[in-house]
């Protein structure tokens, strides 16, 4: 589904306009989400928000550039989708993409982050034995309310803002290391307080190098550059929790990218059938001619088993229908990730990421 | 390959033993668990059992069909209930915040219960740490289990962060708030005491005053200040409620769908709770797809392009078409649960089909429950 003219993406602000560091070419394709650094993912549990994550990782890579997938829920998820054992706090490749693409992935860990943070900022090494004997590593990564979403998104923008060194011969800042950066993201239920982090330090820490690091990690997640994307399902409940939290996040201040529909199977029968069949009915003499004219062994009674299947997958749809027409209240642009019956592993992830460059997406 | 099939979960021998007090249902997000715990108490309920059901956070129309109509944190009657054999159901929505302000004004006179609910670290601690969700469901679970005036006690885990954290956090706040960080935190005057505490914590103090500033070190001072004279005890509560989940009466259940992400946590989990002397009673695989005709994926895809190239017939044509993806994803699924099995020998296995429409009464979860019990399929 490509974008319709009265939806502009930017929760109905002006489209993102390219960045100017943007060195490479152009591309010719119509891409919805063209300038933006830091695509996060969200969804509720069980809509398949790392697949989609990664697929979309990899169709942003197609354009040739470096795109870096973090996860930061210690899931585990990445890995074993791109064939690995596992990832830990150090950025890797993971997979090339077309056109001379590659995807990097980093397990953002709190503890790690917090120990990094402390190096970087405050030239702290090797603190980490103490810290923990005290208690206060506990205290920061799981306990301090705020705190570990702010290591984690500092992570995050931390990897968006960085920038190689520049030679000497030229001034100004270097080119990004990383051309986009995708983030799997905490589920719906909880994405906008985990980006929210200053409205919760704020409350907190009034003053101080906290505070000061929340402000350069909302600089980034506020920017136009930021979007948050929703995985739904055609299901009843994500599709209730995908518009709740694109109406959470839009007065939270984020920008909404799109809506990415996860699992669509294909219409195989009419509307007319299906429309029958969600109701039980079935020709099933028609099935059964068709099933003779097939040479089927039994066809009357294949036929009626048949019908079962037919009557259940008519109500599948029929809900995905009224599914598709909630989401399409919301205002944002829809992007199909089809189902793959065989499940999902680098073939089909490259397959994804084909189908959502095809429809324009990124 | 031809693996032995899992042992199936006897759900209504599991319900109907007396010596069964305490079901807790856990897994990742989306999987089902509020659902599941909701269909497992009402099948108690109606087969005798004075059953009330915990759940977090339960889907709107969900919540409506067992007649909760708001967060509340006390049980109410479900109406239409049958109780021909003599049970009961009840069920409340956990309110967290309430929970933990609850606890505080039980145990700490009023003034003091009124400085900790006024203080701004404590509110942001009550509604927002990943873990009081957890802690407070145990929490909950302990009082009505300690009330006794139930047989069976029915909990939906809260949707945390990983499944870990419903065991671990109840423990990591109790450590907390009796450790050594808050004993430092809490001591208004830097005496000569804290040379007890020994090596690095000079180096502690330094790092905490830096970073955290000295507003929120107050706040966390004075909550912890007040707080601390009332729950000396926090972490003996947290692993008191713990033993309880440890007894033979509590039956652990862990919920998945037959996908790899999910599969994989529920193994992840089940290696947890056996480490952690935890009973499992088995494994609740919902969402499993049906095929109701004896036709391979080959067979009903050769015979839909036999049937699309004489360009006739395309109601059975479709119908093929359709088999042939069910029967596949069938055969992932069943892969991914013979795989869980034959890692997980020990663990019994109900399957739950996958319904078209979510739950909206108690006539669908009857129809969840029969299909748990193994006593019917598809409505």
């Amino acid at each position: 589904m490509t974008l319709t003219s009265t939806i502009t993406p930017g929760g109905g602000r002006a489209r993102p306009q390219p960045a100017v560091h943007r060195l490479r070419g152009v591309s010719s394709r119509d891409r919805d989400w063209d300038g933006v650094r830091l695509h996060v993912v969200t969804g509720k549990g069980g809509t398949g928000k790392t697949t989609v994550a990664a697929a979309l990782a990899l169709a942003l890579a197609a354009e040739g550039g470096k795109v870096l997938l973090v996860e930061v829920e210690e899931r585990h998820g990445i890995a074993p989708l791109f064939g690995l054992d596992s990832l830990s706090y150090a950025e890797r490749e993971i997979a090339a993409a077309d056109n001379g693409g590659t995807v990097y992935a980093l397990a953002v860990d709190a503890e790690a982050a917090l120990l990094e943070y402390l190096e970087m900022f405050y030239g702290l090494r090797r603190v980490g034995g103490a810290l923990r004997r005290f208690g206060v590593i506990d205290f920061a990564t799981t306990i301090a309310p705020g705190a570990r979403d702010i290591l984690l998104t500092g992570k995050v923008t931390e990897a968006v803002r960085r920038r190689t060194p520049q030679s000497a011969r030229h001034d100004g800042p270097g080119p990004y290391v990383y051309d986009a950066v995708v983030l799997d993201a905490p589920p719906t239920g909880r994405i906008t307080r985990f980006l929210n982090v200053t409205a919760e330090v704020s409350g907190l820490a009034r003053v101080g190098p906290v505070r000061d690091h929340a402000a350069r990690v909302i600089d980034v997640i506020r920017s136009p550059e930021t979007v948050v994307h929703f995985v739904t399902l055609l299901e009843e409940m994500p599709v209730q929790e995908c518009v709740e939290g694109i109406a959470e996040a839009r007065d939270a201040g984020l920008h909404v990218g799109g809506i990415l529909v996860n699992m669509v199977r294909p219409a195989l029968l009419e509307d007319s059938v299906l429309a029958a069949a969600s109701q039980g009915v079935v020709d099933v003499a028609a099935l059964t001619r068709g099933l003779q004219a097939a040479s089927l062994p039994d066809p009357s009674r294949l036929a009626q088993e048949l019908s079962k299947e037919i009557v259940e997958h008519a109500r599948h749809m029929r809900v995905a229908a009224e599914a598709r027409s909630r989401l399409a209240a919301a205002g944002r642009p829809c992007y199909d990730v089809p189902f793959l019956d065989d499940g999902v592993d680098l073939d089909g992830l490259r397959r994804l990421a084909r189908e959502l460059r095809d429809q324009g997406a990124v | 390959m031809n693996p032995t099939p899992p042992r199936t979960l006897d759900v209504d021998d599991l319900l109907d033993n007396p010596g069964t007090r305490i079901v807790v249902c856990c897994g990742s997000g989306g999987v089902g668990k509020t659902t599941t715990a909701a269909a497992l108490a009402l099948r108690a309920a109606e087969r005798g059992r004075h059953t009330v059901v915990i759940t977090v956070d339960p889907a709107r129309r969900l919540a409506q069909s067992l007649g909760l109509t708001e967060l509340d944190n006390t049980p109410r009657p479900v109406p239409g209930v049958a109780d021909s054999n003599g049970g009961s159901l009840h069920a409340m929505m956990l309110d967290m915040k309430r929970t933990f302000d609850e606890t505080v004004e039980a145990h700490a006179d009023p003034q003091r219960a009124e400085q900790i609910l006024n203080n701004p670290f404590y509110q942001s601690l009550s509604s927002s740490f990943a873990g009081t969700q957890e802690y407070m469901a145990m929490e909950k679970l302990g009082q009505l289990r300690r009330s006794d005036e139930w047989d069976l006690i029915v909990v939906d885990t809260p949707p945390s962060r990983s499944a870990l954290d419903f065991l671990d956090a109840p423990k990591r706040l109790g450590r907390f708030l009796d450790g050594r960080l808050v004993r430092f935190l809490g001591t208004p005057a830097r005496g000569g005491a804290f040379r007890l505490l020994g090596a690095g914590f000079g180096l502690v103090t330094g790092v905490i005053t830096k970073i955290l500033g000295t507003q929120l070190l107050k706040d966390v001072q004075s909550f912890i200040g007040a707080f601390d004279a009332v729950f000396g005890g926090f972490q003996e509560r947290a692993e008191q409620t713990y033993r309880i989940l440890q007894t033979e009466g509590t039956a652990f259940l862990v919920v998945a769908a037959p996908e790899l992400d999910a599969l994989r946590e529920a193994s992840y989990f089940v290696a947890r709770l056996s480490a952690e002397q935890m009973p499992l009673a088995g494994l609740v695989l919902n969402r499993v797809q049906q095929v109701h005709a004896d036709l391979s994926a080959e067979q009903g895809s050769a015979a839909a392009e036999l049937l699309e190239a004489t360009g006739e017939h395309p109601l059975a044509a479709a119908a093929l078409r359709l088999h042939a993806g069910r029967v596949r994803q069938r055969n992932r699924e069943q892969r991914l649960r013979n795989r869980f099995a034959a890692d997980h020998p020990d663990v019994a296995i109900a399957e739950v089909p996958a319904y078209p429409e979510d739950v909206h009464d108690l006539d669908a979860l009857r129809a969840i429950g029969r299909a748990l019990a193994g006593v019917s399929t598809v409505p």
